[in-house]
């Protein structure tokens, strides 16, 4: 397991997707997993650090990296004041359509197997992802 | 070094942006922001985009790529989109902006495609 901190801000984006692609590479994960590892890190960091501590640099991203034979694991915690996913608006929805946000958990959903949020502890929020092998 | 090419082209009146490199959150994003706010400052509102050497777009890009949209049509104008990788055609099926955009293969009828 890899654990990283990252700083709120925009270049964590680059800097979290580079390592966990690292980390997917050295535990033999093929193209389909790293294609989409990278964009649900991209979403949900960004995501983090836009919307969770909403560019405050004293509060970090956690990232977790975990890999099994079976899956790759990924948790990203900020530490803001948390949001309800379900209260998120469809972007599908032809009314919502023209929105130039909401789209990146459409995204997280769409190519990992498994995406899930809670309120940890100490505030924030955490979303796990996890993409099978 | 800016993750964001863009060059400009004009074919009759129609105006095309050649776009390489990201369009992603940052200085992607604002980099096509600027790009088509500056065109149609100009009086240029018909644009056709080309993302062929798009490698990579998120969801902010993807934000973008409305918005501009959206301010094109707001100035009376047309915002087209040419030679999209399998990629990016995924992620708006995904989130069903193919049936928002006009999308070509080929620049020549997305040209003709204007009059």
């Amino acid at each position: 397991m890899k654990e990283l901190t990252l700083p709120s801000r925009i270049e964590s984006v680059d800097e979290a997707a580079m390592l966990a692609d690292e980390f997917a590479r050295k535990n033999g994960c093929g193209d389909d997993v790293l294609s989409a590892v990278d964009l649900a890190v991209r979403e949900s960091v960004a995501n983090a650090v836009k919307h969770g501590n909403k560019f405050d640099e004293s509060k970090k991203v956690e990232m977790t990296l975990e890999c099994s034979d079976e899956s790759l694991a990924i948790t990203v915690r900020d530490f803001g004041t948390g949001f309800s996913v379900k209260d998120v608006p469809d972007p599908t929805d032809p009314e919502n359509l023209l929105k130039v946000n909401g789209r990146g958990i459409l995204f997280m959903r769409s190519f990992m197997d498994e995406v899930e949020w809670d309120n940890p502890a100490g505030g924030g929020l955490k979303v796990k992802m996890v993409k099978k092998r | 070094m800016s993750d964001i090419n863009i060059s400009e082209r004009q074919a009759g009146d129609v105006t095309i942006l050649d776009l390489a490199g990201k369009v992603t959150i940052g200085e992607g994003s604002v980099a096509l922001r600027n790009a088509i706010r500056r065109l149609l400052g100009e009086g240029k509102n018909k644009i056709l985009l080309n993302l062929g050497g798009v490698g990579y777009i998120d969801s902010s890009g993807i934000g973008e790529l409305v918005s501009s949209f959206t301010a094109v049509n707001k100035e009376g104008g047309t915002l087209k989109l040419l030679n999209l990788t399998q990629k990016i055609q995924d992620l708006l099926a995904i989130t069903k902006l193919l049936t928002v955009f006009d999308v070509y293969d080929a620049e020549g009828e997305a040209l003709s495609s204007y009059n």
